[in-house]
């Protein structure tokens, strides 16, 4: 009981818990955008894998590493566009074109792996973003090595948290975001393109979900591998619905999990004796699995969501 | 009401496949207008008023606009944006409201720049908050429009166009979804509006309105304008004729009495997570020889009521008979053997299975009697010969008997239904919204068997939102308001009115 005390009191621990979850921050908010527009995108698993390899590909052949970012986010966009112009103005099943982007970007983004490099053995490596080094703000007792000894791509995940509320509730573009994937008919109505809308939500929003692809080659490793996203697309796709589609509450979700996470490892090394290390690998998930179950029964769904919209239908 | 034109549409056509919708239609609208467009379901009311907004691009024809200045300008067909800002607003019969905003976010979106960091709020507020002052549409602004009732949403609707200063106004059968009470009010402050200058166009079908409430009617069918009378000269016959091309044959309904109970409920309580749907502590008898009509504004219960006659939904307590017995555990075969035949309210939906044939959907609800099968093989030449015996009997008219059951027209699918029904000698007859949707001639045709239904010794249970069908067929008339039902001995529309909404008087 002593150690768990002790390890929810350190500093590593917090700091980990925040390392973990900021690619499913950025993911997160990215499933979010999709859906408060009304289409699901499960394409998220792949888009992560697309972006992990792009921008750390981009880096690899000498961009800088905000160039990979951006070079990850449009590859994102990229897979987006797909999804968006199948679903959206062709309306065909959200849940087969998201998988269908999840295996065809994979595939792809291993294919141009292997093409680029066919015979290596161990995977070249780059100068990932450090963490930064605050003046001032990073010698705060706790607080400092907590949150400011994170990377930039740390602080870029909560500053969109950031951005994704305040465009969803204080502007225009927010209010026909929300509007469009309660009832399109009320968007079109009104002169505004529930295609446009639609699409550039799926755009953005896959451009943040590579991001968190990226987070994962550029931040936490500094190499590309195969396999290494392991699900975390579905786990934001989970903690949409526990957020109830809020941004804020999808943020405290991705902590939580990035939390139980950063337990388990340190579980692992202090009671492993006793328990086989896959029990702890799995508890995350079921931790998850059951705080979905509580609150996903009072989740308010976008209406429109999984719902194609026809031009001049009603 | 002055003379200025403010729109005139010019021999508008627009054709669905080998379907002509609307076939040169030209009409005139002038400032502080009220004109009524009526027409039966089908004769392209709604088309061409969907063509004046721009969801459908004519293929002939053109729109002429009044601007601001009172100078006629052609209007950019197929193009909402353009309507809206030639100053057209309309209120479809569904409302077009994202449930999950506020109302004056409603009202405000697509007239702020999509793009821009800060939004004038307190701006649009007091420009709302002067219309509501000058009109009397007052609805509150900041709750979910989710949370408004009916009569608050179509309110906000209609402060969505005046928002955008629309100086025409569209209304798609606007008092569809209103109390008597509600719609006068609605009129009332159209009355308000077009005192300042506005032309409203409304669609409906309720005669009664028309004449109460325009200044003008324009009559269509089969997507031609047949005509086009000045209120003052009209009268219900007079239009009536119009929509048809005949006079419509009136519904006699001969004094009976009534025989023994084929349904009793007693006690029925049915609790749900929505209130709209939950029925408390109901009681109700229907006689054979007797049509008892529920009167209500829709999501008062009557679907929960529907449910319970017709066993989908088990009460959570009370007792059901029919025609004598008590239906210990009722599910939707033990009521259908023991004598209810239901006409759903969702027709196409609940009523057939779309993609099975006419004659399969014929015998759907009796596909254990030995005439249509043995030893659980269809026999489709007996399936075949029903069907087209039904099908000659009750007049229902579409590609053929083996033809998927969703090819066939709405009044064609309520006849099958009908012929399904009494041809199962049903004891009692759920017949809910039995006439929503259809034109007059098949309205005309499912009342006719309602009352053959009666004649012939069933008892008829008539769910309607429509005030007059009740009033035209029932003999007994009960009101659901709240999952409650009461009984009115009075037939005088406004005492119904006040009970639909729910006053104890």
């Amino acid at each position: 009981m002593m150690d768990i005390l002790q390890i929810l009191l350190s500093e590593s621990f917090w700091a980990a818990s925040i390392r973990i979850a900021t690619p499913l921050i950025f993911g997160v908010m990215g499933a979010l955008l999709c859906e408060k527009s009304g289409v699901l995108n499960l394409g998220i698993e792949g888009i992560f894998a697309a972006g992990a390899m792009c921008g750390w590909m981009a880096v690899w052949l000498g961009a800088g590493l905000w160039g990979g970012v951006l070079i990850a986010a449009l590859a994102g966009a990229f897979f987006g566009l797909i999804h968006g112009i199948l679903t959206v103005p062709l309306g065909l099943s959200q849940h087969v074109s998201g998988l269908g982007v999840t295996l065809f970007a994979t595939s792809l983004s291993y294919f141009t792996y292997r093409t680029a490099l066919p015979n290596v053995s161990s995977p070249p490596r780059i100068e990932p973003f450090r963490a930064l080094d605050i003046p001032l703000l990073s010698d705060i007792p706790f607080l400092g090595p907590v949150l400011f000894q994170q990377t930039a791509m740390t602080m870029l995940a909560l500053l969109v948290v950031g951005l994704v509320w305040y465009v969803l509730n204080r502007t225009a573009l927010g209010v026909a975001l929300q509007a469009v994937g309660d009832n399109p008919d009320s968007v079109d109505a009104q002169g505004l393109s529930v295609y446009g809308l639609r699409i550039g939500a799926v755009m953005v929003g896959s451009a943040l979900m590579a991001l968190g692809g990226a987070f994962l080659t550029m931040s936490a490793f500094d190499a590309f591998f195969f396999g290494m996203v392991n699900g975390r697309g579905w786990i934001c796709i989970a903690l949409v619905i526990f957020a109830s589609w809020k941004p804020g509450k999808a943020l405290l979700g991705a902590l939580l999990f990035g939390a139980f996470d950063a337990l388990q490892v340190r579980l692992q090394t202090e009671v492993g004796a006793m328990v086989p290390g896959q029990v702890f690998l799995m508890a995350p998930y079921v931790l998850s699995i059951i705080a979905l179950v509580v609150a996903a029964r009072k989740a308010e769904y976008p209406r429109a969501l999984l719902t194609p919209w026809f031009k001049g239908q009603r | 009401m002055t003379e200025s034109k403010v729109l005139s549409l010019n021999a508008l056509s627009k054709r669905f496949g080998s379907v002509v919708a609307n076939d040169a239609v030209s009409l005139d609208l002038h400032r502080g207008e009220v004109l009524a467009l009526l027409g039966e379901n089908g004769a392209g009311k709604t088309t061409l008023m969907n063509m004046l907004f721009g969801h459908y691009m004519p293929d002939g024809g053109s729109i002429d606009v009044a601007a601001p200045n009172g100078e006629m300008q052609p209007l950019t067909l197929g193009h909402p944006q353009a309507a809206l800002s030639a100053g057209i607003g309309m209120v479809h019969q569904h409302f077009t409201l994202a449930e999950n905003l506020s109302a004056l976010d409603n009202i405000t979106l697509g007239s702020e720049p999509l793009f821009a960091l800060r939004r004038d709020r307190a701006g649009a507020r007091a420009k709302v908050q002067g219309i509501m002052d000058r009109t009397g549409l007052v609805a509150p602004l900041d709750t979910p429009v989710g949370k408004l009732s009916v009569g608050e949403r179509q309110r906000v609707e209609i402060l969505k166009a005046l928002y955008r200063d629309a100086r025409i106004l569209v209304l798609d059968e606007p008092t569809a979804v209103l109390t008597p009470q509600e719609a006068d009010t609605l009129f009332e402050n159209i009355g308000a509006m077009t005192g300042d200058g506005l032309a409203v166009i409304f669609i409906s079908h309720k005669l009664r309105e028309v004449l109460a409430f325009s200044h003008r009617i324009a009559v269509l069918r089969h997507g031609i304008k047949v005509g086009e009378i000045a209120t003052s000269d009209a009268d219900e016959r007079v239009i009536a004729r119009m929509m048809v091309g005949e006079d419509t044959p009136v519904t006699q309904r001969d004094a009976m009495t009534p025989g023994a109970p084929v349904l009793t409920l007693s006690g029925i309580s049915v609790r749900n997570p929505s209130a709209r749907d939950s029925l408390t502590d109901v009681n109700l008898t229907v006689h054979a020889h007797e049509i008892l009509g529920i009167a209500g504004v829709s999501g008062n219960g009557q679907s929960a009521l529907a449910s319970v006659i017709s066993g989908l939904r088990r009460p959570d307590s009370g007792s059901i008979q029919v025609d004598g017995d008590e239906i210990l555990n009722p599910d939707p075969k033990t009521m259908i053997k023991a004598g209810v035949g239901r006409i759903p309210e969702d027709r196409h939906h609940d009523g057939i299975v779309g993609a099975m044939s006419v004659a399969e959907n014929m015998v759907i609800e009796r596909l254990d009697d030995p005439e249509v099968q043995t030893n659980g093989l269809m026999n489709r030449s007996a399936m075949a010969a029903n069907a087209e015996k039904l099908s000659q009997a009750y007049d229902v008219r579409g590609p053929g008997i083996n033809a998927r059951a969703r090819l066939l027209s709405g009044g064609n699918i309520q006849k099958l239904i009908l012929a399904r029904v009494f041809e199962q000698g049903a004891r009692l007859i759920l017949a809910n919204q039995p006439i929503r949707g259809l034109d007059m001639g098949a309205a005309a045709e499912v009342s006719r068997r309602l009352l053959e239904a009666r004649a012939g010794g069933a008892g008829v249970l008539l769910i309607s939102e429509d005030l007059d069908e009740i009033l035209g067929l029932a003999d007994r008339i009960m009101v659901i308001h709240d999952g409650q039902l009461t009984e009115v001995t009075s037939r005088n529309r406004e005492d119904i009115g006040l009970k639909m909404a729910g006053e104890h008087t």
